[in-house]
């Protein structure tokens, strides 16, 4: 059945049309007057346009950007190569070829590190499953930068001196974690026994 | 005998008037974006920039247009396979040239006496005048109707040569709308024809200008400054009237089938359609380049009398008359963003059922009026 909606009757200023124009218009000129005279740095300004790249938005605390590979206290990586965060990587986007230490480094047989680490972040899908694999705190995905676009695939390759460069958000390249090295006296120890 | 200074004077005034058309329509692009962003909270276009040194120079987005012209300029001119080929090369030209010719019976300055120019004028100047007005003809604004008749038949054939329903429509829309609305904009004026006394647009300006900022059309004749607003953003299919080019309903209406340099004759020939418009209703209903408190010699204010040479004066006239055509410019673009498009039938009838009847309500008060105070 069909229900019968009543027209609403139009008053006659609305019938004769020129007042509404005139109420539209002091909206549409009140919001005119009040963009262009107002400086866009001022509190009462109501553009809301962010006017990319001069000005860019803040980042979230945790905003999953670019990775990069934490420092030890001797500029070394604190990854020890144990390929978590490649197995977990959905788009298999980390590529690391462990190596072990030479004979007479303090960490030979204890740890490896990586002779290569690249991560090719174009491949990457940005989920954070590294992060989350990784015992070492060793890569963070906490830089606060995107992915800068280019036009060239090369440039999307980071190798392990890349992602080393790249500093956190806070511009540190060590984490709050605590490191113990063999040879400190926080050290836990190798075996069972504490030796 | 013709003065060599009269045809440098004459050439002179078309090359304003050509180079004011002609600038005014990018700007106009400009000012359309920009005003419509500052309308809705937003920023517009302001990033076309041209490198200097080390810093981007972007004119608050003014070279916008630029681009846009250049774009116009190298893009591919399309004629679809079975359209009428000289229909289609014609229509813009049709469209543009008769909006630039409507110009020239306006009056956009007070005359000029070459040989009193550097000193106050007196009050009974004598030697050579020239007149700011590039032709001064006998039947006055019946041209400019004339003129802008003629510019139906661009929009019309531009529907009809496309070989295209869509624009065929938007064309029958246009023709339609445009021939309608002539007869309401003849109408609203004859009040004004009777009230001025002449058909000559010099010589209602100098009615509006004898009788001060009281004498100007807009408060002897509100009514005929309404329909004829009303009347001449119909005329120029600005929105809420541009059925014809209804974007989201016809494409883009009867220049769908246009690209490159033709589609931007027809932009541009709207934007000056819009401009004429304005600069029409200055000087019918705005006293034109007239300035209040300023005549001839200088201003007369409050028992004051600040004299100022005769070249300072009729640059100010003219620079008063750019000023006035632009706020009714910008009073009219602020119309476009508020109001929704009217719907065909809404249109014609608005024209012949109300419009029209208003205007001849206008004529009968108008004569009435002027029959008992001229008794």
């Amino acid at each position: 059945m069909a229900k019968l909606i009543p027209k609403p009757k139009m008053s006659a200023a609305e019938a004769a049309y020129v007042p509404e124009i005139a109420k539209g218009l002091r909206v549409t000129i009140g919001r005119f007057l009040k963009n262009t005279f107002t400086p866009r740095t001022s509190e009462s300004n109501e553009i809301d346009t962010v006017d990319y790249p001069e000005e860019k938005r803040v980042y979230p605390e945790r905003f999953r950007g670019i990775h990069r590979l934490t420092h030890r206290a001797d500029g070394s990586p604190r990854c020890v190569a144990c390929l978590c965060c490649s197995t977990a990587c959905p788009a298999q986007c980390i590529h690391i070829e462990p190596a072990e230490y030479g004979p007479d480094d303090p960490r030979h047989g204890y740890e490896r590190y990586p002779s290569v680490f690249v991560i090719d972040e174009l491949r990457c899908i940005f989920c954070g499953f590294c992060v989350e694999a990784c015992p070492c705190d060793a890569i963070r995905m906490d830089s606060g930068m995107h992915m800068p676009p280019s036009t060239r695939r090369e440039h999307f390759i980071f190798d392990k001196v890349t992602l080393m460069a790249i500093p956190g958000a806070d511009g540190t390249f060590e984490t709050a974690n605590p490191r113990h090295e063999p040879g400190d006296p926080t050290h836990p120890g190798v075996d069972r026994e504490h030796h | 005998m013709i003065d060599g200074i009269y045809v440098a004077a004459l050439i002179g005034k078309i090359l304003f008037v050509l180079i004011l058309v002609l600038t005014f329509a990018p700007v106009l692009v400009w000012a359309d974006r920009r005003q419509s962003a500052m309308i809705q909270d937003r920023l517009g276009p302001i990033k076309a920039g041209v490198p200097v040194g080390s810093t981007n120079v972007t004119l608050a987005g003014l070279l916008h247009p630029l681009a846009d012209a250049l774009k116009f300029m190298w893009k591919e001119d399309f004629i679809p396979p079975k359209a009428d080929k000289l229909l289609h090369a014609l229509a813009p030209v049709v469209s543009v040239i008769p909006t630039i010719a409507a110009f020239a019976v306006i009056p956009f300055g007070d005359i000029i006496y070459l040989d009193h120019l550097f000193e106050v004028l007196p009050a009974d100047p004598g030697g050579r005048s020239i007149a700011f007005q590039v032709a001064s003809l006998n039947v006055g604004i019946l041209y400019v109707f004339a003129v802008t008749g003629t510019g139906v038949i661009g929009a019309a054939i531009a529907g009809y040569c496309s070989n295209n329903k869509y624009a065929l429509l938007g064309g029958l829309r246009a023709a339609g709308q445009m021939v309608s609305y002539e007869v309401t904009l003849g109408l609203s004026l004859v009040g004004c024809f009777m009230l001025y006394n002449s058909l000559l647009i010099e010589d209602m300006v100098a009615w509006q200008v004898e009788r001060g900022v009281l004498g100007w059309g807009i408060f002897r004749q509100p009514l005929a400054f309404i329909l004829f607003y009303a009347g001449s953003i119909a005329e120029t299919k600005r929105i809420p009237f541009d059925i014809p080019e209804g974007e989201s309903e016809l494409a883009a209406g009867y220049f769908t089938e246009y690209s490159g340099m033709k589609f931007g004759m027809f932009m541009m020939g709207e934007y000056i359609a819009g401009v004429v418009s304005c600069a029409l209703l200055t000087a019918l209903f705005f006293g034109g380049w007239s300035v209040p408190f300023l005549a001839r010699d200088g201003f007369h204010a409050f028992g004051t009398h600040i004299a100022l040479n005769h070249l300072t004066v009729t640059i100010i006239y003219i620079v008063s008359f750019l000023v006035k055509t632009v706020l009714l410019l910008w009073l009219t673009m602020m119309i476009r963003w508020s109001l929704p498009r009217f719907r065909y039938d809404q249109v014609m009838k608005m024209c012949w059922r109300y419009m029209l009847p208003l205007s001849l309500l206008n004529i009968f008060i108008t004569g009435i009026v002027v029959l008992y105070t001229n008794r």
